[in-house]
């Protein structure tokens, strides 16, 4: 396939970025912030995506989605980067879709899919226990129990936890920590009894929380995929997410490069523009080039998903690995150009190099995801 | 059967034919590329013999016109032929700066005439071309250039000096940036010639670099005679093709940061080996190759995103500014983890047990890849001013 956007694509990309401008800005995640909004974002604007069909981009028609696939959604997520648009998109189109796809019946994906293409259910995954992403040691266990499974244990990183119906829980049904064997899969909705939902305050001001599971029963019906092997298809859903996070981060990195790239021809100290430095113009200049293979890696990666590639590990720690140090750096590089500026909580950069780091953090960072490149490359 | 498929059923049928055993084996050492010429050096007598047979049909350059000596192929005839080729091992037919550089340089601002007279023989690999561009005082500073090209009725009279020309000394013509005038400012008044390196004003000494190779040559010109039909496009204008020949040479170069065959990972497996849970042993050399492997991917996916979306129609500005500079940091990156590597053994000059300091001698050379064709500061001062609009200083 040619690493080219195709007609339809260009065509989302550029309607996605106009609504987003328009709708779900910097200003609006600050207007959120300050009014310290609850779910972190907007119940209209994401009732508005829902009604473009960004709920089941990438879900197959026949679940009621647009079918559109990963590349479909990775432009959507590269423009919500850009804005820095608060929306379900990451933790329920992204990660619990996927997930629900890759482990689900056909009577759990009936009956989840076309609600979550509607608008209609918000799911998240509950996969991380301590503070790093580090999937085969998870501990929370499930034990059997006339039938049902008792849930005690504790999650974070949960994405839109306050908002979320249901949560899909990664549990343990038998082996050790740090085994891949003996993880299962729950959906367990919101309500249910002895778990507790905590919001929890990340600086990226969005919607990250905690569980509690304190006993929680939930019926046999409720496993996703086998008893003990829900590990095939979680990986592959995390590279999936990954590459999807990685299109975010394409977006954040590309706009606070615009932003500086424009304050350096508008900025003047020593009776000159700052962009007339070579000292600025070699490091600006690098960064572009870094971004040009950023987006390179990116584009290929969503493109391995599409083209139903079975394994998509390497390519996807690839991804996640270089957009995290891309991200890094433009972050930093944006903040240092912009000056005392850019340390203001008045201007909007900052707003950027906050969220970057989350994004970076979750499912993995560019440690874990280079470690795992290199592992998966042979050495 | 379609088209494409016919053409290559009756091209795997004529290189099974007509591609000499001896060139279907590995390419061993730049010996082992066949550059053509009056003179041509050959590691093997089928190098000419495969090289002519390529060029009976057009296909030591397949891309070209048929009306120049080209195979006049389209782009999927090309990539087919390129894939018959691989498949049976045969090496290209021809390389040589006539094909690379200079030929669309030709193709784009060349007169008919001119066309009919020089594409024909690059692509028999009848003469061997080098080019004239750095002198000792203009090398980032390429458009300061004092080479003096005196009109004199039907010719021009060339008096200066040029350096850093590649393989001066082996070939038979230069296409040469000359000072026509001097009266304008410094991108004015050069001009673009082409002329016979075979002629009495014209001197070449090799410069020896800390590789131990020679590639490079000082070449002196003292009353050089250039006659004007081979003066290309219009006297004064040489600038303008000069920077167009110029993203030849840095596509060209950066090449050279694509992926090796074996990777610096597994080379560093088996020298060094793995602790117990299959990691290189040493986690700060895993972690510098593993950044290497990473970026080289991504330069990889990168090439290949701009080839697809030049042809369709969309262009990255100054790709070649890009490809140019990355390609050639990853190539010095890559020998310097090739060093480390493989230590002491990565060391070694000379000697069968050195490979005659193959290793070493790479890595030598891999530090000019960001100087020649325009440093890797000049590429970024390109993507600054150009992409970015940043202002002058």
């Amino acid at each position: 396939m040619a690493l080219v956007l195709n007609e339809e694509q260009v065509m989302l990309k550029e309607s996605a970025a106009g609504f987003l401008a328009e709708n779900a800005t910097v200003a609006h995640l600050r207007a959120l912030r300050d009014s310290n909004s609850e779910r972190g974002f907007s119940d209209d604007v994401w009732g508005e995506m829902v009604q473009m069909g960004w709920a089941g981009i990438a879900i197959p028609e026949a679940f009621g989605g647009l079918g559109y696939g990963y590349t479909g959604l990775g432009l959507l997520l590269e423009q919500a980067g850009r804005n820095l648009s608060a929306s379900p998109l990451q933790s329920t189109v992204l990660v619990a879709a996927t997930l629900i796809g890759e482990l689900g019946s056909a009577r759990q994906k009936e009956a989840l899919l076309p609600a979550i293409a509607a608008g209609q259910k918000l799911v998240s995954l509950a996969l991380q226990e301590g503070p790093h992403h580090a999937p085969q040691q998870s501990a929370l266990s499930a034990a059997v129990n006339e039938g049902d499974y008792i849930l005690n244990g504790t999650k974070v990183m949960v994405l839109d936890a306050v908002s979320a119906h249901t949560f899909i829980v990664i549990a343990r049904t038998s082996g050790a920590s740090g085994e891949e064997q003996g993880l299962s899969a729950f959906l367990v909705d919101a309500d249910t009894a002895g778990l507790t939902v905590e919001r929890r305050s990340l600086v990226d001001s969005r919607s990250a929380g905690a569980l509690v599971c304190d006993n929680v029963r939930i019926p046999a019906a409720n496993l996703l995929g086998d008893l003990g092997g829900a590990w095939v298809g979680l990986i592959r859903s995390l590279d999936i997410a990954n590459i999807g996070l990685a299109s975010e981060l394409l977006g954040v990195s590309t706009e606070v490069f615009e932003r500086t790239i424009v304050y350096l021809q508008e900025r003047k100290q020593f009776g000159r523009m700052i962009g007339s430095f070579q000292g600025l113009q070699h490091r600006a200049a690098e960064l572009y080039a870094e971004l040009e293979l950023a987006r390179s890696i990116v584009l290929k990666a969503l493109q391995a998903i599409d083209n139903g590639d079975q394994d998509v590990s390497l390519i996807a720690s690839a991804a996640k690995a270089k957009l995290c140090e891309v991200a890094q750096s433009a972050t930093n590089e944006a903040i240092q150009m912009h000056g005392g500026i850019g340390m203001t909580d008045e201007y909007d950069i900052g707003f950027f190099i906050k969220r970057a780091r989350v994004v970076q953090h979750t499912f993995g960072d560019y440690n874990y995801h280079l470690d795992r490149f290199a592992q998966l490359s042979g050495f | 059967m379609s088209d494409l498929n016919q053409f290559r059923q009756q091209t795997r049928a004529w290189l099974q034919e007509n591609c000499p055993e001896t060139m279907r084996q590995r390419i061993l050492g730049f010996g082992d590329f066949y550059n053509g010429g009056r003179n041509p050096e050959i590691t093997h007598p089928d190098q000419k013999l495969w090289c002519d047979r390529m060029a009976d049909r057009g296909w030591t350059v397949p891309h070209w016109p048929k009306e120049y000596g080209g195979g006049g192929l389209s782009a999927e005839e090309v990539s087919v032929l390129g894939q018959e080729m691989t498949a049976i091992g045969a090496r290209r037919a021809l390389d040589s700066f006539g094909i690379s550089m200079l030929g669309p340089a030709l193709l784009h601002f060349g007169s008919e005439a001119q066309k009919l007279e020089h594409l024909p023989k690059i692509v028999r690999g009848e003469i061997r071309w080098c080019q004239g561009y750095s002198e000792p005082n203009s090398g980032s500073d390429l458009a300061s250039l004092a080479t003096k090209a005196e009109s004199k009725g039907d010719h021009y009279l060339i008096n200066g000096q040029k350096i850093w020309t590649s393989y001066a000394d082996k070939s038979d013509w230069i296409f040469c940036l000359v000072r026509t005038d001097s009266s304008g400012t410094k991108h004015e008044g050069i001009s673009f010639v082409l002329f016979d390196m075979a002629q009495e004003g014209v001197t070449t000494r090799p410069i020896k670099l800390i590789s131990g190779s020679s590639p490079f040559c000082e070449t002196f010109f003292d009353n050089a005679i250039a006659d004007k039909k081979n003066l290309i496009g219009e006297e004064g204008n040489g600038w303008t093709i000069a920077k167009y020949l110029l993203t030849h040479e840095r596509e060209m170069i950066s090449g050279f940061g694509a992926a090796p065959k074996k990777s610096v990972g597994q080379l560093a497996l088996e020298n060094m080996g793995a602790d117990a849970s299959g990691r290189l042993c040493n986690s700060i050399l895993r972690q510098n190759i593993a950044q290497y492997q990473l970026d080289t991917m991504a330069f990889g996916a990168t090439m290949a995103r701009v080839g697809d979306e030049s042809k369709a129609g969309q262009g990255l500005g100054a790709a070649s500014s890009i490809f140019k500079y990355y390609g050639t940091e990853l190539n010095k990156r890559r020998n310097e983890l090739n060093l480390a590597v493989c230590g002491e053994s990565g060391l070694g000059w000379e000697g069968e047990e050195y490979h005659q300091g193959a290793i070493s001698r790479d890595w030598l050379r891999s530090k000019g890849n960001s100087i020649e064709g325009g440093t890797s500061e000049v590429q970024l001062n390109i993507i600054a001013k150009r992409v970015l609009g940043l202002p002058d200083a």
